[in-house]
């Protein structure tokens, strides 16, 4: 006689299984900032000319922190003023640019940083900006120069001086990078 | 007939249809009338399964298509056709009655007619050098270039902008020109001209050949797994097709083939499972306690007839209900519906439970339940050549013997149906038809769980002639319980008898 079928597991007790966790085992650090890609005297040149650019010839109410840029040039403090007739005429701000290796085919990340961070509809109390050329619309022949200028008309065509409507839940829970937001972009109109 | 094919997929290559699904008839063996497909699908559904290289081939026969009407370039009319979707009717009808401006505009392209064309290419035959705006570079002309829209830059700039566009953000045939603020798209020919690393053109060709099939109605690619096949029908249907992987699915979803329910009420069952699987993970579990004496029982098999092994117990009973097995062995299988006034009995006694909870679990554990008797019968495939191959070297024939693995087939058809009854049943309003739809649910339930059980169970005291002939009736059932429930289902479509809930 054949038997056709045979079980091959017992319906017995089911043992308890108890998975050990995992030690978790973080990488270690690379100590120098910057991870070697690309071109990277391209890239220099480039940030060299910008710079150059923006000392010489600055468009009106921006200032370069040269001291900042001087220790490093990937990261920029740039001093911008409220224009006058606005209504941000007398205040001054401070932008922080940080550019990878990538730039600029990658955007720089842009913040507004220090004590006064503008009160605008587009600007968030932690300093970030929702203005679309700094991710989706990035292109990389903008520049810094171009992403001021924006700002700049960004404050000036300011009617009302208020927070984003969801500022608080936007600081409470956002990335420190802006750029790792996925940003809806306000209505340009405000 | 290949013995060693059986096992994987009896599609060759080129033309397939849902024709021959199932259809493993082994002449003198089979008893045409009983062992027919249901004659519903007969109706040829035509399909291919192509292969990279072919949904390639095929993008270019489009494209040929729609130039020999256009006569445009091969690179443009492929950034046009990707912007109606593939649909080259679309194309020609918006082509023919729309202005030009508009329609090359919408699309992304300069109008390779229009007269500024002409000023851009004089400009760039100019000799000074060029400053290039990504990199700052002097540079001559001839290390510049650019689109029709005349933004230059030069080919390092080029180079870098759409590896990274390419590579970091997964973009193909949607890469527009590096100038701020301009849309005007780049055509792959251009793309493959400026990239000359290999590995960043083949991330390139796969992303535009997946956006291809993606966007195009008319293909899909195999959900399954690593498999890189695409179908290609000639009217987009909810209809059952076979891959050359083996994976079967539903050409208009890409689910699994989930005959009798449609799509869209599918698609809202797996959301709501997904929502709900909190809620669900402790009645997915695997296990359960044995109703008498609280053993916890592991379920290994198919069959829903379990008796617990504790020696001092030994309990018969369903594993879908917990009750006693005696009531389901002697007369139908008796828990596949959720009866109405049982439940207002349970809600009575748990007002905890919120009625749609619970009427949404009693769905649900059934649909659960046959989807993992599916995953350990698909284990039986492989014991069942096993005994296939013993009872080869007894005194059987290598075709008398293939009705066990068409046993298990149906089987796992009969599951398969099943498990989908469950979720159109969830959905579905209470009216005669339905009662009608659940006995024949009942009905298939029953004879499905016989079956598996007579597979499941050692077979010793009957002789290998009895035990055929014994398999046989079962599936024949089967497979007629589940013709009758799919053509009453279908009828009911044809006719306009289904009410739903939502
Ligand atoms: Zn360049
Ligand atoms: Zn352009
Ligand atoms: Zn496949
Ligand atoms: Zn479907
Ligand atoms: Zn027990
Ligand atoms: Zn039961």
């Amino acid at each position: 006689m054949l038997k056709l079928f045979k079980k091959t597991k017992d319906k017995i007790p089911k043992s308890e299984i108890i998975i050990e966790p995992k030690e978790l085992k973080t990488p270690p650090l690379s100590k120098c900032g910057k991870p070697l890609l690309l071109d990277n005297t391209r890239w220099e040149r480039r940030l060299h000319k910008e710079l150059m650019s923006l000392i010489k010839e600055p468009p009106p109410g921006v200032t370069v922190d040269t001291e900042s840029v001087q220790q490093n040039l990937s990261e920029w403090k740039i001093n911008i003023k409220g224009f006058e007739g606005t209504l941000y005429e007398g205040e001054d701000f401070q932008l922080l640019f940080k550019f990878n290796n990538k730039y600029p085919f990658d955007s720089p990340e842009v913040t507004f940083i220090g004590n006064n961070i503008p009160v605008h509809p587009h600007v968030y109390s932690n300093g970030h900006i929702c203005l679309s050329i700094l991710t989706e619309d990035w292109s990389p022949a903008l520049s810094v120069q171009s992403v001021c200028l924006s700002i700049a008309s960004m404050l000036s065509s300011c009617r009302e001086k208020k927070r984003p409507p969801d500022n608080t839940l936007y600081v409470k829970t956002c990335n420190k990078n802006p750029k790792k937001t996925k940003w809806w972009y306000h209505d340009d109109s405000v | 007939m290949d013995s060693d094919n059986e096992f994987l997929d009896n599609v060759d290559s080129g033309n397939v249809s849902s024709g021959d699904e199932g259809d493993e008839d082994f002449g003198m063996d089979v008893d045409p009338a009983s062992s027919t497909e249901r004659q519903l699908d007969t109706e040829e559904y035509q399909y291919k399964v192509l292969t990279t290289d072919e949904i390639v081939q095929h993008q270019r026969e489009i494209i040929d298509e729609v130039n020999v009407v256009l006569k445009l370039s091969t690179p443009t009319t492929r950034i046009l056709l990707n912007h109606f979707k593939w649909d080259k009717e679309k194309l020609f009808e918006k082509y023919f009655d729309g202005n030009p401006e508009e329609f090359f505009k919408c699309a992304h392209v300069i109008n390779p007619f229009s007269k500024g064309t002409e000023a851009v290419r004089q400009k760039t035959t100019r000799n000074h050098p060029e400053e290039c705006e990504i990199c700052f570079s002097l540079l001559p002309p001839d290390s510049m270039t650019g689109l029709e829209c005349g933004h230059r830059f030069c080919l390092t700039c080029w180079r870098e902008y759409l590896t990274t566009k390419i590579l970091t953000e997964g973009l193909g045939q949607t890469i527009s020109c590096a100038a701020h603020g301009c849309d005007i798209l780049v055509d792959d020919v251009t793309v493959t001209k400026l990239v000359p690393d290999t590995r960043v053109k083949v991330k390139y060709q796969q992303l535009i050949t997946n956006s291809f099939v993606e966007c195009n109605q008319l293909l899909r690619w195999c959900p399954s797994v690593d498999c890189t096949y695409a179908i290609k029908v000639n009217y987009a249907e909810s209809r059952l097709v076979r891959c050359k992987c083996g994976h079967v699915f539903c050409f208009a979803c890409g689910e699994n083939w989930h005959e009798p329910v449609q799509c869209r009420w599918l698609k809202k069952w797996i959301k709501k499972c997904d929502d709900d699987s909190e809620t669900s993970n402790w009645i997915a579990a695997n296990t359960k306690e044995c109703p008498k004496c609280s053993v916890t029982i592991e379920k290994d098999g198919g069959c829903n007839h379990m008796v617990c092994k504790n020696q001092n117990c030994k309990y018969d009973f369903c594993w879908v209900c917990l009750g006693s097995w005696e009531p389901h062995g002697s007369s139908w299988y008796n828990c596949n519906r959720y009866d109405e006034d049982e439940a207002k009995a349970a809600r009575d006694a748990q007002e905890k439970l919120r009625s749609s909870l619970a009427r949404y679990l009693h769905y649900y554990n059934r649909y659960m339940n046959h989807m993992q008797s599916m995953k350990f019968e698909n284990k039986l495939y492989a014991s069942v050549k096993q005994k296939m191959e013993e009872m080869q070297q007894h005194n059987m024939s290598w075709i008398e013997v293939q009705f066990l693995k068409k046993a298990v087939d149906i089987l796992c058809q009969c599951r398969q149906t099943l498990m989908y009854t469950y979720v159109f049943a969830y959905y579905l309003k209470k009216n005669n038809q339905s009662m009608i739809f659940e006995d024949n649910q009942k009905d298939l339930e029953s004879a499905t769980e016989m079956l598996s059980e007579y597979l499941e169970r050692d077979i010793t005291s009957e002789n290998l002639a009895d035990i055929k002939q014994k398999v046989q009736d079962k599936y024949r059932y089967c497979e007629k319980r589940r013709t009758v429930l799919l053509d009453h289902v279908h009828e009911g479509y044809e006719k306009d008898w289904w009410d739903y809930t939502e």
